[in-house]
């Protein structure tokens, strides 16, 4: 039973990672709205070209 | 092109029907589409040189018609750009990159979503727009050289939708980061908590199968590892509202939990430095777990009923057009008017302040203000209300009071008050439960001191025991548990709780107060009776004239003539309007007269004969007439919507007895309350009248629910012991409503109040099964017959069974 003293702690690791991923998530946004993606996948056809990365910095 | 087919033409953006020989049609999707209006071909050939024609496949409801709102939008939206106006609700990153926050308005399907976004993000200079689709809220971000906030707005007005801005130092904004740090509190416990119950359920098979003391050393303190986060972080509101009860000498139910919650985890680390017996880490999270999930569940619903009061709020008068010396005008924010200023107001725009009218003459609807159903006339000398809407001509107003003196603010005023005055039911449950704890404490100590005299060893795990299996876990539960499952449950039907305790007190209603426009009624006129004066003309042909008079008027009166004309319009020259009294035309070159009595004496010198008019039906009034004869008589009256009378008599039969109050005149109420059979009602009440009545029945002993609609019934409301808002047109009311009811369906209303009362019985069934348990278990625990970990395991096991009882008002 040697072993739960390896992995315990990897155990705890990754709950580490967990919390650190949903604190991320929420303050991300990722729970702004809960309704509006389900929708968006259905219509996810940009009319737009994506702007570029150099036409993104002249905007700026 | 037949007569039939004609009729049936409606328009393919927003789905009104197609005026008769109105010839507009845009090609979408290769195929030639009928439109209503030029306003509606502007915006269906905006979307469609967007190549964005995909929009009218994914919608799921028609877009709003955008008849009149183009051009109004695109004259006012330049004050947004100034810097004092923006001030408020612009952020401003970068020296020249902005960010703000816009309400849509219009939105009602992901599909408008979609077109919003890629719209605007199409726009050269935004840098970045997304829309939220739970709160129709947009952010947009912008490079402040490239491109003005107006012709952002602009642009969302050009494809049919209004956006205005939104000012974040709002009350929402605040309920928002709550949620946030709430669902980070909750996360957090339930990641770390089902770790500590995975270690306690090794740990509690140690207890009966033996475990090495390294292995259980190892756990204990792993399992102190993760509860310390959840004990000090997820907790922490808990210890913030106790300290905070404490401070102010109640003992409310936050107190009981973080006790119990304190004590659990101080009694597992004493145990731990030494002293021997059972940790109770698991209990600790569970705990915090569990009540957490309650809260956020209750706060989401309250933001939920913010959202919609507050973006309403926002969308009233934010502009003004403020006279200049000479013929000059400017459009300034509406907080800038001050008193003396003339401000003109065009139709269908909202007037921004009180006010006296100088100049003009037209109807104003003031039924969100007053309560009063028709739209009523006003010219120089009269009295405007800000916030009412003007109908039919301009007007220019001379504004008499600002800021706090205006009546809007006054009754929101008057509102406030009235909520402070609010029967705490929550308080007095509080009370007891702080009873209940006080009890409980006192007999932890009893214990403690009695097994410290008798067996010293035993003392502390007793003491632990009495504590935890008492713990009023499953009592502080069965409430919650049962209130989130039946809110969660009305929501999806469309009753939204704002308040803990409304379901509470719904259960317990006996009387039931409704306002009769906009909640019995649907606020849409109707014509109810023709009668025909004459033999020249049947009774659809009068029809067919009067609703062709009024073909281009937006008066609630035209409304009622063009919905219920069957047949295509004809054609009208000439055609003349005196605002509030009538109109006049040439159909076919014949002279044709619409109006009120008055109106038509003054034109034709015609008169209503008494033996004509006592066969009528109450409601308004309308004639139509020619040169020489009167033709018709039109009644028009409220439509009562078609699950008022089912409503009234599965209240009946539920034992609540329904009232009737209402502002109208003494015809109106009673046509409609004898309609529904409600033997009490009472007519020409203001508001304060209404509140006083509703006092007197609360005297008398009486629990009384309102259903209530406009900001007129906003103080009474707020006094009623539970509140139901009608969502549509409730606004301002929808601050104070302890409930909104968001679809127009009255079945709701009863699903409401059986719900409730399921779910009593379910609070009632837990509490017992809670009290029960606690009372077989506690003398045996105080007794020394149970071991700590049996009554954690039995504190965890009759928590669960009152939550899976809650969990049955979901179905």
């Amino acid at each position: 039973m040697e072993i739960i003293f390896y992995l315990i702690p990897i155990a705890l690791v990754l709950v580490t990672a967990i919390v650190a991923g949903l604190f991320w998530a929420v303050k991300s946004g990722q729970f702004d709205d809960l309704e509006g993606p389900a929708h968006q996948i259905l219509m996810d056809d940009e009319i737009y070209p994506e702007k570029t990365d150099k036409e993104k910095q002249q905007e700026k | 092109m037949t007569d039939q087919s004609k009729q049936d033409l409606r328009c393919f953006h927003c789905g009104l029907p197609v005026p008769d020989g109105l010839e507009l049609s845009v090609e979408i999707d290769h195929q030639a589409q009928p439109m209503c209006c030029k306003g509606c071909e502007a915006v269906a050939m905006a979307i469609v040189a967007g190549g964005m024609e995909s929009y009218y496949q994914y919608r799921t409801e028609k877009s709003t018609t955008a008849k009149e709102l183009v051009p109004d939008m695109l004259r006012q939206t330049e004050v947004y750009d100034r810097e004092e106006v923006q001030r408020s609700f612009v952020r401003q990153s970068d020296e020249n990159i902005r960010e703000a926050s816009l309400i849509l308005e219009g939105i009602d399907c992901a599909a408008c979503v979609w077109l919003n976004e890629q719209h605007i993000k199409g726009l050269p200079g935004v840098l970045e727009a997304q829309v939220n689709y739970s709160t129709h809220r947009a952010r947009v971000a912008w490079d402040e050289r490239k491109i003005k906030l107006s012709d952002i707005l602009k642009a969302v007005a050009e494809i049919g939708y209004i956006a205005h801005p939104y000012d974040p130092s709002q009350h929402h904004q605040i309920l928002e980061k709550q949620r946030k740090d709430y669902l980070k509190r909750l996360g957090l416990a339930g990641a770390l908590g089902m770790q500590v119950m995975m270690f306690s359920i090794a740990m509690y098979n140690g207890d009966w199968w033996g475990m090495e003391q390294k292995y259980r050393t190892f756990i204990e303190w792993v399992s102190l590892l993760l509860t310390l986060p959840v004990f000090l972080y997820s907790g922490w509101p808990f210890y913030r509202a106790a300290w905070r009860d404490i401070r102010h000498r109640r003992a409310g139910m936050d107190v009981p939990i973080s006790l119990g919650i304190i004590i659990a985890f101080g009694g597992s680390l004493y145990a731990m430095t030494g002293a021997g017996g059972h940790v109770y880490f698991d209990s600790v999270v569970m705990f915090i777990f569990f009540l957490l999930t309650a809260r956020y569940l209750e706060l989401v619903a309250r933001k939920k009923a913010s959202e919609h009061t507050e973006a309403l709020i926002q969308s009233q008068a934010t502009t003004a057009i403020r006279e200049l010396s000479g013929n000059e005008t400017e459009v300034v924010a509406a907080q800038e008017l001050e008193a003396g200023d003339i401000v003109q107001v065009r139709p269908g725009e909202t007037i921004p302040s009180d006010g006296e009218v100088i100049e003009g003459r037209s109807s104003i609807d003031e039924s969100l203000l007053s309560g009063e159903s028709r739209p009523c006339l006003k010219q120089a000398g009269a009295k405007v209300i800000g916030g009412s809407i003007n109908i039919e001509s301009p007007l220019r107003i001379r504004v008499t009071e600002i800021g706090q003196e205006t009546v809007l603010s006054t009754i929101l005023r008057l509102v406030e008050r009235a909520q402070s005055e609010k029967p705490a039911i929550a308080r007095l449950a509080d009370r007891v439960a702080g009873h209940f704890v006080a009890a409980i404490l006192l007999l932890a100590v009893v214990v403690a001191i009695y097994w410290y005299l008798k067996d010293p060893t035993q003392w502390l795990a007793i003491t632990i025991s009495v504590l935890v299996v008492t713990c009023p876990c499953a009592l502080s539960l069965a409430t919650p548990a049962a209130i989130t499952a039946a809110t969660g449950t009305l929501i999806r039907q469309g009753l939204l709780c704002s308040r803990g305790y409304a379901l509470e007190t719904l259960a317990r209603v006996n009387h039931f107060i409704f306002d009769k426009t906009g909640t019995l009624t649907d606020g849409q006129l109707e014509i109810i009776q023709v009668l025909q004066l004459s033999d020249d003309l049947s009774e659809d042909a009068c029809l067919l004239q009067a609703a062709s008079l009024e073909a281009l008027s937006e008066h609630p009166v035209a409304r009622a003539f063009i919905k219920s004309c069957k047949t295509g319009l004809l054609a009208v020259d000439n055609l003349s309007s005196t605002p509030g009294s009538g109109l006049a035309g040439r159909i076919n070159g014949k002279q044709f007269f619409l109006g009120s009595m008055q109106y038509i004496q003054q034109q034709t010198g015609l008169e209503l004969k008494d033996n004509q008019s006592n066969r009528l039906e109450p409601g308004s009034r309308v004639l139509l007439s020619d040169q020489n004869d009167l033709l018709a008589i039109f009644v028009l009256q409220d439509a009562i919507r078609d699950q008022a009378a089912p409503l009234i008599d599965d209240l009946r039969q539920a034992g609540i007895q329904s009232l009737l109050f209402s502002g109208d005149d003494e015809t109106a109420v009673s046509l409609v309350a004898e309609k529904l059979g409600i033997k009490d009602y009472r007519s020409s009440m203001l508001p304060a009248d209404k509140l006083q009545q509703l006092r007197a029945l609360q005297q008398q002993g009486a629990t009384v629910a309102m259903l209530g609609d406009g900001i007129n019934d906003a103080p009474v409301l707020a006094g009623a012991d539970v509140s139901i808002a009608m969502g549509e047109g409730a606004r301002y009311a929808a601050a104070a409503a302890d409930m909104v009811l968001f679809r127009q369906d009255l079945n709701v209303i009863f699903r409401g109040v059986t719900t409730a009362r399921k779910m009593m019985r379910v609070i009632r069934q837990n509490l017992s099964w809670a009290l029960a348990y606690n009372i077989i278990a506690l003398p045996l625990a105080a007794a020394g017959y149970i071991q700590p970990w049996m009554a954690a395991l039995g504190m965890s096991a009759s928590s669960l069974i009152v939550v899976a009882n809650a969990m049955r008002l979901t179905k």
